[in-house]
């Protein structure tokens, strides 16, 4: 008898995909921190790692301004005389968009990322989701941070997920997307990996998968990142087609930052470490980075206070 | 029944855990007649950074403790090391201290810390103010613990030097990274272990064994230690002093080449918790 379950479904996913040898995946990443990085490598790592920081702020409490001074350190982290370059993007909710638009003005490298689609949850209509994008992309939003429907694909409806993000690709037209899988909520690395690559099937070469929001208990690990790389490369190898890769939440030390950059550089080379095929969601993480190029500009320890406060959470 | 001996592997006491140096060094600590007696954790750089950072999570958690609970907690490390009088006497023998010697040592450092617990919730009285000013404001002045003090000891005395120069630092609520003795080590080992059974928040007193010429130029750069409280000698003083000067720390040098008496009074003071202070001055209006 055919059996229409949630449990089938998934299962005819895995055949399809693949499964993930969680054991192997968690002794794989476990060594991944051994790596000794000396110092030429170790500067041009946290170099790297600060051009791929999303600088965040997504808090009820954002201000415009908030967001303007936000975005005064995504353009300048530190004194230019260390030479840190600027981040990748500032990522904001959409309603303040605009405000980070007039901070960064039209002529700069720095992008502007916006969590749409009713971040964290998602569970708003399609038809709302949708606006909220196309307001966002609008306002001047270069990069849409969406999140998927883990509830379809908990249920198995595999089809439906995949048709959301499908119709967000349409409203973002030519910005880049983020596709948030919200990976704690997705509860095993097999799922994950299944909704890796469900997602990576409807996106456009050069967009992202993102492992979480920030806003549940557990974010980017580097095992769930790790399986996200795995997907992205049996992808590529499967299909030729490049998507990219941003971890967010739970990264706040440069040393998180740098073993990070290790599991790309060994899972996909040297193609992926830079700031169009991968980033970070963080906002304290840049501190962290700048305190520890400063470190090893001057060769003293550098104090926390030294450097700015991070925005609260993520 | 005969039996394998079972020997201790000693281990430095940083952030209320017992470990060992990142780098996996030890160095072989020698007692008195010459004979190998345990292996001393050979902390370095990273392990005097790692030691900053639990202080610094530590911190704010101990300065709010209430000065009453301070006082009780010193009180109770002094309980501690009483208890263990006798094994903390022999740790200091195998430096060559005779048994009366050490004994009188492991006293006077009991003695010390129950001084300096008596201070905890009496010293803002002496050392705040009200200040006369010439203007309708309540102007006064009350006291702060820095943050972060680096404090090396030195070889003689090697646990009641240690403790002279921690307990008046943490009798106001700073935390503290401490180099003991190189030549003896162990008694700063065995106070780890009390440290962490005496109620002292883990973090407030890291305790790091090594070397000091590898480890005094990062005492004297690191910008996250507000001051440092040691007796070294004329190179390593001029080390500390440069150092200081570009991070901006307060310095509180004793000279290794003169002679202290720890046993003294004089070795506790106000004035040494004085020195891990800083001073806030308030002036406000009154109505007229």
């Amino acid at each position: 008898m055919l059996v229409r379950s949630p449990q089938a479904a998934l299962q005819r996913l895995f055949d399809e995909v693949g499964t993930v040898d969680q054991i192997g995946i968690e002794e794989r990443v476990a060594k991944f921190g051994t790596r000794s990085i000396k110092q030429t490598a170790k500067v041009w790592g946290l170099k790297t790692a600060v051009s791929m920081v999303d600088l965040t702020t997504l808090e009820g409490k954002d201000t415009p301004g908030k967001v303007a001074s936000l975005c005064q350190k995504a353009l300048a982290p530190h004194d230019p005389e260390l030479g840190v370059p600027q981040v990748a993007a500032v990522c904001v909710y959409p309603a303040m968009v605009r405000h980070a638009r007039r901070a960064l003005g039209c002529d700069t490298a720095v992008r502007i990322a916006s969590v749409a689609t009713a971040f964290p949850s998602g569970q708003a209509p399609l038809k709302t989701r949708l606006a909220e994008v196309k307001a966002a992309v609008a306002d001047g939003a270069d990069e849409i941070d969406m999140v998927i429907n883990r509830g379809a694909f908990l249920a198995g409806e595999f089809g439906e997920m995949q048709d959301e993000i499908a119709a967000v690709v349409q409203a973002c037209g030519a910005t880049t997307l983020k596709v948030i899988l919200e990976v704690s909520e997705l509860e095993t690395f097999d799922n994950i990996r299944a909704a890796s690559f469900l997602a990576m099937r409807v996106i456009r070469p050069g967009d992202f998968i993102k492992t979480s929001t920030g806003k549940t208990s557990l974010n980017a690990t580097l095992g769930n990142n790790q399986v996200m790389l795995e997907a992205i490369r049996d992808f590529y190898l499967d299909t030729g087609v490049a998507i990219a890769m941003k971890p967010a939440g739970g990264i706040r030390t440069a040393k998180q930052a740098l073993t990070f950059l290790v599991a790309v550089k060994e899972t996909l080379g040297d193609a992926w470490l830079n700031n169009r095929r991968y980033r970070f969601g963080a906002s304290s993480l840049l501190n962290d980075l700048v305190r520890q190029l400063e470190k090893e500009k001057t060769g003293a320890y550098q104090a926390p206070y030294y450097f700015s406060e991070a925005a609260e959470s993520y | 029944m005969s039996r394998l001996p079972i020997t201790k592997t000693p281990k430095v006491y940083v952030g209320g855990a017992f470990i060992r140096s990142e780098s996996a060094r030890v160095f072989p600590l020698k007692d008195a007649s010459g004979e190998f007696f345990a292996n001393i954790p050979q902390c370095t750089r990273k392990d005097l950074r790692n030691a900053v950072e639990a202080a610094a999570k530590a911190g704010p958690g101990w300065a709010k403790r209430t000065a009453y609970n301070r006082g009780q907690i010193l009180y109770r490390l002094g309980e501690m090391i009483e208890a263990r009088a006798g094994e903390m006497a022999d740790a200091i023998t195998l430096g060559g201290a005779t048994p009366a010697a050490a004994a009188r040592e492991v006293a006077a450092t009991v003695e010390r810390l129950i001084y300096y617990a008596g201070w905890t919730d009496k010293y803002e009285q002496v050392l705040g103010n009200v200040n006369p000013v010439a203007a309708p404001y309540f102007n006064f002045t009350v006291t702060e613990p820095m943050g972060i003090i680096g404090v090396i000891a030195p070889d003689e005395a090697p646990l009641l030097a240690l403790i002279s120069l921690i307990a008046p630092a943490i009798t106001s609520g700073n935390t503290v990274v401490a180099l003991a003795s190189s030549t003896q080590p162990y008694p700063a080992i065995l106070l780890g272990e009390m440290l962490a059974t005496s109620d002292l928040p883990g973090g407030v007193v890291n305790l790091l064994t090594g070397f000091r010429k590898e480890l005094i130029s990062t005492f004297a750069t690191h910008t996250h230690l507000r001051a440092i409280s040691a007796v070294v000698n004329a190179e390593e003083r001029k080390a500390l002093a440069l150092g200081a000067a570009d991070s901006v720390k307060r310095t509180h040098l004793r000279k290794a080449e003169d002679k202290h008496d720890w046993l003294a009074d004089s070795a506790q003071s106000l004035e040494a918790i004085r020195e891990t202070l800083e001073f806030k001055t308030t002036w406000h209006p009154v109505g007229a």
